[in-house]
């Protein structure tokens, strides 16, 4: 990677940017939250910038969620309507379960009664089948990790702090899992549940998710977390 | 000159004791609104104004809802302890005519395009008024977008001159508007060098238009410093805070 041999930019890795910074001139791919006008690539949202070889993108501090194919949810039923649901997925358009992506046998409007299997208030783990800028989003629940919530907790955060929640390669989450003895469901719509037996375990879960969010953009996040963990538990124990 | 009040003594002193092309002292804030996805706050002079940004999220009434595109809705609004003289809370026609006049400085900010059918709400609430807010008004909700995570093209940064007792004069204080001869109200995005409002109020000469414009420019560029210097602020205190618990 000729890493700005020919091709000038203007600031430091990992520097805070907002919108409307000029990021680089010349020869560079406008990544995740940049735009290019003519040869200049700028920011389009607060956040730190990232250099990596010809691509230029920046890393968002606060973003709200919007759906893409293959993700995991976690939604809210607000409606039933003739043929399926309409769920809130913390996002700017409402998403559509279809009773056929629900029932594992054929959907018959005039036999079914959809309340019997999901409720205004009940939540789901879902997926998301499709969306496009015409049509809002759907969802499936028919797979078998997926489908309504019936214990644990909900916490909310901000979509963008949700890469970080899972770390590299899962690094953050499979610590988090294996230190608080939680079932910690990541939905990349800025929801997670979090079940154990144990009530304070659930605590010191959200402890730690709290405090990766408030420390997102910092380095070192994992080891400081799993040392705060640990130092929790010994005084429990 | 010699009936009105002097706004401009013989040493270019104003009558809160600016110079001819100094910013009221100016405080910004981000993010003070738990409730709403992104918020801002700003203290000019005796200005006080908050700014709330919701969504994108589902427009209600739904036919106002575009195919292609996100609408930018926007509230001005003067709270009714905001001026000496009670102000009815009911939107004036003064209040509408703002309300259009930030959405159009914000619009060209706004990555709109990206989200179809969506609605963005900003509200803007002044709680004291002191000339200006109307600047005022869209520096904090730019700033207010820009926490909220909504993807722009610039902030908009704004600010006004014009001419008072006489002198051309930068950020005009109410006292300054009223008994002055002319105010021009300017919005700017700096980084995309656009221009997103410009009205005028008052008598000019050509020359003196061109030297406020560039008087109210140079304001914008000083409030687009401090927008920026204002949202990173939360963010590097935390890292600040970090980097000290890691060195001990």
């Amino acid at each position: 990677m000729g890493k700005g041999e020919i091709l000038p930019f203007f600031l430091e890795n990992r520097q805070i940017v907002t919108p409307g910074d000029l990021l680089a001139e010349g020869d560079y791919l406008a990544g995740n939250n940049t735009y290019r006008q003519d040869a200049r690539i700028y920011a389009s949202r607060l956040g730190l910038v990232e250099y990596k070889g010809r691509l230029i993108q920046v890393v968002a501090l606060n973003t709200f969620y919007v759906p893409s194919i293959g993700d995991q949810v976690i939604g809210k039923i607000v409606e039933i309507n003739l043929h399926g649901w309409t769920v809130n997925i913390n996002s700017p358009y409402m998403a559509n379960l279809k009773a056929s992506e629900a029932l594992d046998r054929p959907f018959k409007p005039q036999r079914d009664e959809l309340s019997d299997f999901l409720d205004i208030g009940d939540l789901i783990l879902a997926k998301v089948i499709s969306f496009d800028r015409t049509r809002d989003p759907s969802l499936t629940i028919r797979e078998p990790e997926l489908g309504k919530i019936t214990y644990g907790q909900i916490i909310r955060v901000s979509p963008a702090k949700i890469p970080r929640i899972i770390g590299r390669k899962g690094s953050m989450i499979t610590m988090l899992k294996k230190e608080t003895r939680c079932n910690i469901t990541v939905g990349q719509n800025g929801l997670i549940a979090i079940s154990s037996r144990s009530r304070e375990d659930e605590k010191m879960a959200l402890l730690a998710i709290r405090k990766i969010e408030e420390e997102a953009h910092t380095l070192g996040l994992t080891d400081r977390v799993t040392e705060m963990l640990r130092k929790e538990r010994g005084d429990v124990v | 000159m010699s009936l009105g009040t002097v706004l401009v003594s013989e040493e270019g002193i104003r009558k809160d004791g600016r110079k001819l092309n100094e910013l009221r002292p100016m405080k910004l804030e981000v993010g003070i609104l738990s409730n709403a996805d992104g918020s801002a706050y700003v203290e000019q002079g005796k200005n006080k104004i908050l700014a709330a940004v919701y969504g994108p999220r589902e427009v209600h009434p739904r036919h106002l809802a575009l195919p292609d595109r996100a609408v930018l809705q926007c509230r001005y609004h003067m709270a009714p302890f905001s001026v000496e003289e009670r102000k009815s809370p009911a939107p004036s026609r003064r209040e509408v005519e703002l309300s259009k006049v930030i959405r159009e400085a914000l619009e060209p900010a706004v990555f709109l395009e990206k989200f179809p059918r969506t609605s963005i709400d900003v509200f803007i609430e002044v709680l004291q008024a002191d000339g200006g807010t109307r600047c005022a008004g869209v520096t904090v909700a730019s700033l207010a977008l820009a926490d909220a995570g909504i993807p722009m093209r610039d902030l908009v940064a704004a600010c006004a001159a014009g001419k008072a007792g006489g002198h051309l004069v930068l950020d005009l204080n109410d006292l300054e508007d009223k008994e002055g001869e002319a105010d021009v109200p300017v919005a700017y995005m700096p980084n995309y060098g656009a221009v997103a409002l410009l009205q005028m109020d008052g008598l000019l000469t050509i020359e003196e238009f061109k030297q406020t414009m560039d008087l109210a420019l140079e304001g914008c560029k000083q409030v687009y410093g401090l927008q920026k210097e204002a949202l990173k602020a939360k963010y590097l205190a935390v890292r600040a805070e970090v980097e000290e618990v890691e060195e001990e």
